[in-house]
């Protein structure tokens, strides 16, 4: 089927983008996929790696379980098959940086089969994008070509750690599809503690199959753009991609199935790899290790006890605190920003506070360039000024007043508002001497607006709020006012 | 010093025990072997300083009345075994200098036991050979020699790929010898030397530590002079090690219960199949005449023995010569000159792999290399290697259903007795035909014995098999013990120290 308004527009008509991805998610483990090594990040060259990673004679693989474990909870919340009986290959080539000679993949009977997961774009449309599989892998060691006018360096470091590919269905129409499937897969990881998602350092890294068709053809030959380790450089290398395809068909031309590189500089895309000088990898089974074969049970119990993943969390946000779909989807992309949400809505205007979470104080930490967990603000405070709004303490613009004194000094709102004053004025006695005042000061307005002029209204509330210096409860002075000139 | 060297590692072990004999003294012998007999080029290395070290120290563990199973036995470690400190190399040039920092867990459980490390042995390189002629440190000499016939006065092999580790156990250079069989490595050359050869069941021995040749057939396992000493051996070199995925987690049987049990009752009541399918075209008439003796011998002694068919067998050796070559060219892939060994520069990483492998690997390795790259390869996978999968099962099969009938299998070790070296490495396929009768226990993962049976009309020893259902080695035991009892062999090569 062919969802029209991801269509792409050419110089002869109409496009249909098609794009899969393979993700690559490394494996939140102490440990090594089959050695003993620490697997942490941030280690000095070489100094996290076993006589297996180094591929030394006669060193053997041992599979370390609790990645098997992290495979299938991640298979769980992907609402994939889980095989309970899978084979590791190995897949050969050489690379300095591959000590074995080989990776140990899964290549004919992956641990997870197929599953999918549902994206939600911008307008709040939602899609099922299909995974169709996900195989644990060893990734690769580190070579470094700037460090000597002629050698070049290996840092063993990531040899052997566990990754996950995730391979997806060819199943999204748009870049926007893309960075939304690669976002919600992440948040899944991270909620289920697989994968800690962070891109910048490698451990959620995605190739990007693309092609393009007429709507309704069959499909295009695909290129294939390694390796994209962020969200902005996915959109961009998919539409870059999608932009040469096309131009390149309407110039008569024909793509080739290629292996690319994303240029981050230029935000081009360029070639790698064509298909003549793609490998021939040779799998077969790894003879030193046994299929992996679970227990049925095993998974149920796993199963059983699951987090809340980010779909569950999102409907129970609109469900249990009448959130919109949009503020949902925002709060729910990742579990401590829903923990610190929970914690600031109890017992509160739910709603209000969504609307100061996500756009008082996201743009706040935004702009100070702070995450949600270094936020100045405590959820428990937040919670605080929105109950003072609530109650009638302040009004909603003194309460950006009382904000903005808590982000510099992260004080008490009520503190604030005690120290600075900002308690509203609802004593209707005092409000009225204002009124009283500003009607005698602003006579001839007073005739124009008894003599139709309704628009003046705006103007004496205006008035009579300067005059309090914001403090005067809206609500009453709005009562009053109208009392006084009407009646 | 005769006297020494005449003893067995149990008649040895009783010595020790009751302190006629010390440890130092036993292993002083065994050195001096050694140097007398370096013209069978069989040490690729000594380490006598250590083993003095290590026989001190068995000396005073057997004073303190802590003696373990191997304690104070000199025994000489096939070049394929990892050993922390002492240079490992495969016997190939790739390997050189290459010093390793750990152990393996075969020669550690033997260490653990006692026993003292005389050096390292020769093998075919990678222990891809059945002559132990393609090792960087040239062909290793067979101490028998012809009394008569064509092969009188010509050097010849003691076999492959432990040919060293037989070489020094016939010429009574070492007391016991780990060897590893993958194919025939240890059976085949036990029987072209007079020796005890078992390949346990895979799973047996852990193979970490151990240089890879073909991760799905590789076994360690004993090579010894008699049936007593290999079920001593084995005893050691056995065990369960969580750091081999393939290791099997079964307790061994009492192996020498089991070697008890057959001096005390024979054999009797244990049904030998005789398998119609090893009766091969071309095979020497004292081959055939052997066999027979054997299957008579074990009817003398109280079993019944009964023709089985095995009707896969003769795509064993096809089989074979594609699995393990396939496995070979992925666990070789690692020798790339980057990390570890020889390394020869280039100007491009591909162009320094090249000459690397080119200049580290002999041809035989480089031909099976060719091979297992070719048989992996996108197109051919299905008709080779899938294949020979298939046809592995097939033969699995066909044990599995004979063993329902019989408690063990008698067939010939080898189809010749031992040949001159130099003379059939031009071809290889005939090189390979000498693993016919000993491939496919490796590919059914079942164990096998070779024993020495008997002399060939040149006065050259002759083995005969056994082969278990998986798990028992101790019926392997007790029949060698009944057929070594009943041949009576008590030869000793001619270039065996004194």
């Amino acid at each position: 089927m062919t969802d029209v308004s991801s269509l792409v527009e050419g110089r002869t008509g109409k496009w249909e983008v098609v794009i899969g991805l393979e993700v690559h998610a490394q494996v939140s483990s102490q440990a090594k996929l089959f050695s003993g090594a620490s697997a942490a990040f941030g280690a000095g060259p070489n100094e996290h790696v076993s006589l297996v990673d180094a591929a030394m004679p006669g060193m053997l693989p041992v599979i370390n379980q609790f990645c098997v474990e992290q495979a299938v909870k991640t298979g769980l919340g992907l609402n994939a098959e889980i095989n309970l009986f899978s084979i590791f290959d190995r897949k050969n080539y050489f690379y300095a940086d591959l000590p074995q000679g080989y990776q140990i993949s899964q290549y004919k009977q992956p641990i997870v089969g197929e599953g999918s997961i549902t994206i939600t774009l911008a307008d709040g449309s939602t899609r099922d994008i299909g995974i169709e599989r996900l195989h644990l892998e060893q990734d690769a060691g580190k070579s470094m070509h700037d460090q000597h006018p002629s050698k070049s360096y290996i840092d063993l470091n990531r040899s052997g750690v566990a990754l996950m590919e995730i391979v997806s269905r060819p199943d999204m129409r748009s870049a926007e599809e893309a960075a939304a499937y690669v976002s919600k897969l992440r948040a899944i990881l991270r909620f289920l503690g697989t994968c800690d998602g962070n891109m910048e350092q490698g451990s959620l890294r995605a190739d990007c199959n693309v092609s393009v068709r007429r709507p309704g053809e069959e499909l295009g030959t695909r290129t294939e753009t390694k390796n994209l380790n962020s969200i902005r450089f996915i959109a961009q290398a998919i539409n870059s991609e999608v932009a040469r395809q096309i131009e390149i068909i309407e110039d008569g031309g024909t793509i080739d199935q290629e292996t690319r590189l994303f240029d981050t500089s230029t935000g081009q895309t360029r070639t790698m790899r064509s298909k003549e000088d793609a490998h021939d990898y040779r799998y077969f089974p790894d003879p030193d290790l046994l299929p992996l074969e679970l227990d049925a049970a095993w998974v149920e119990t796993l199963r059983q006890s699951l987090p809340e993943l980010p779909d569950a969390l999102r409907t129970r946000l609109m469900d249990e605190f009448g959130l919109s779909a949009y503020d949902a989807g925002l709060i729910s992309e990742d579990r401590d920003t829903a923990a610190w949400y929970e914690a600031a809505a109890a017992g509160r205007d739910a709603k209000l506070v969504a609307n100061w979470m996500t756009v008082e104080l996201f743009g706040a930490l935004n702009r100070m360039g702070l995450d949600l967990a270094d936020s100045p603000v405590r959820p428990d405070q937040l919670g605080q000024l929105v109950e003072r709004i609530s109650d009638g303490t302040i009004s909603g613009r003194i309460a950006k007043d009382v904000f903005a004194i808590m982000l510099e000094d992260g004080a008490d709102p009520d503190q604030v508002i005690e120290e600075k004053g900002f308690k509203q004025v609802s004593d209707t006695g005092a409000i009225e001497a204002i009124i009283d005042t500003v009607l005698a000061e602003n006579t001839d307005k007073v005739d124009e607006y008894r003599g139709g002029k309704d628009k003046l209204f705006g103007f004496f509330v205006g008035q009579v709020m300067k005059a309090s210096k914001g403090q005067a409860n809206p609500g009453v002075v709005n009562d009053l006012l109208r009392q006084k000139l009407n009646g | 010093m005769s006297d020494i060297l005449a003893m067995t590692a149990v008649a040895a072990r009783q010595a020790l025990d009751n302190k006629s004999i010390s440890a130092v003294e036993l292993t002083e012998a065994y050195i001096k072997a050694g140097q007398d007999t370096a013209e069978n080029n069989a040490y690729v290395l000594t380490t006598p300083d250590k083993a003095i070290d290590m026989a001190k120290a068995s000396d005073a563990r057997i004073a303190k009345g802590d003696a373990g199973l191997l304690e104070g036995i000199p025994i000489g470690v096939k070049d394929m075994f990892c050993t922390k400190g002492v240079e490992t190399t495969a016997s190939s040039r790739i390997l050189k200098g290459f010093v390793p920092t750990y152990e393996s867990t075969v020669t550690q459980n033997l260490w653990q036991d006692g026993a003292v490390m005389l050096g390292k042995i020769n093998c075919d390189e990678f222990a891809m050979g059945s002559a132990n002629e393609t090792s960087a440190f040239g062909a290793v000499i067979n101490p028998w020699t012809a009394s008569d016939g064509p092969l009188k006065g010509k050097a010849l092999t003691p076999g492959g790929s432990s040919g060293g580790s037989a070489a020094v156990m016939a010429a009574r250079s070492a007391l016991l010898a780990p060897g590893t069989d993958t194919g025939g490595s240890i059976r085949q050359p036990a029987a072209f030397c007079g020796l005890v050869g078992l390949k346990p069941t895979y799973g047996r021995c852990s193979r970490l530590g151990i240089v890879a040749f073909a991760s799905s057939l590789d076994q360690a396992g004993p090579i010894t002079r008699d049936v007593a000493d290999c079920a001593l051996m084995m005893t050691s070199m056995a065990s369960y090690d969580k750091g081999d995925s393939t290791s099997i987690d079964a307790p061994m049987p009492d192996l020498m219960a089991a070697l008890t049990k057959a001096k005390n009752e024979g054999v009797k009541g244990m049904r030998i199949g005789i398998p119609d399918e090893y009766t091969i075209d071309g095979m020497p008439e004292q081959i055939v005449t052997l066999w027979e003796q054997g299957r008579q011998w074990l009817e003398d002694a109280g079993a019944t023995c009964v023709p089985v068919s095995l009707p896969h067998t003769k795509y064993a050796l096809p089989a074979y010569y594609i699995i393990a070559p396939a496995e070979a060219s992925s666990n070789l892939a690692r020798y790339d000159g980057v990390r570890y060994g020889q390394r020869v520069d280039g100007a491009t990483l591909d162009e320094m792999y090249a000459k690397t492998r080119g200049a580290g690997f002999g041809d035989e390795v480089k031909r099976r290399i060719l091979i297992g790259t070719y048989v992996l390869s996108a197109g051919y996978y299905d008709a080779y290697y899938i294949k020979a999968q298939k046809i592995r099962r097939l033969i699995q099969n066909d044990f599995h259903q004979v063993f329902s009938g019989v408690d063990a299998l008698l067939t010939p070790s080898t189809p010749s007795a031992a040949f001159a070296l130099g003379e059939e490495d031009k071809d290889p396929v005939s090189m390979f035909l000498n693993d016919v009768f000993t491939v496919p226990a490796n590919l059914a993962g079942i164990p096998a014995i070779s024993v020495p049976a008997g002399l060939s009309s040149d006065g050259l020893p002759l083995g005969l098999q056994l082969i278990a259902p998986a798990l028992r080695e101790d019926t392997l035991i007790e029949g060698a013990a009944m057929l070594e009892k009943a041949a009576g062999f008590n030869h000793v090569a001619s270039g065996a120290a004194s």
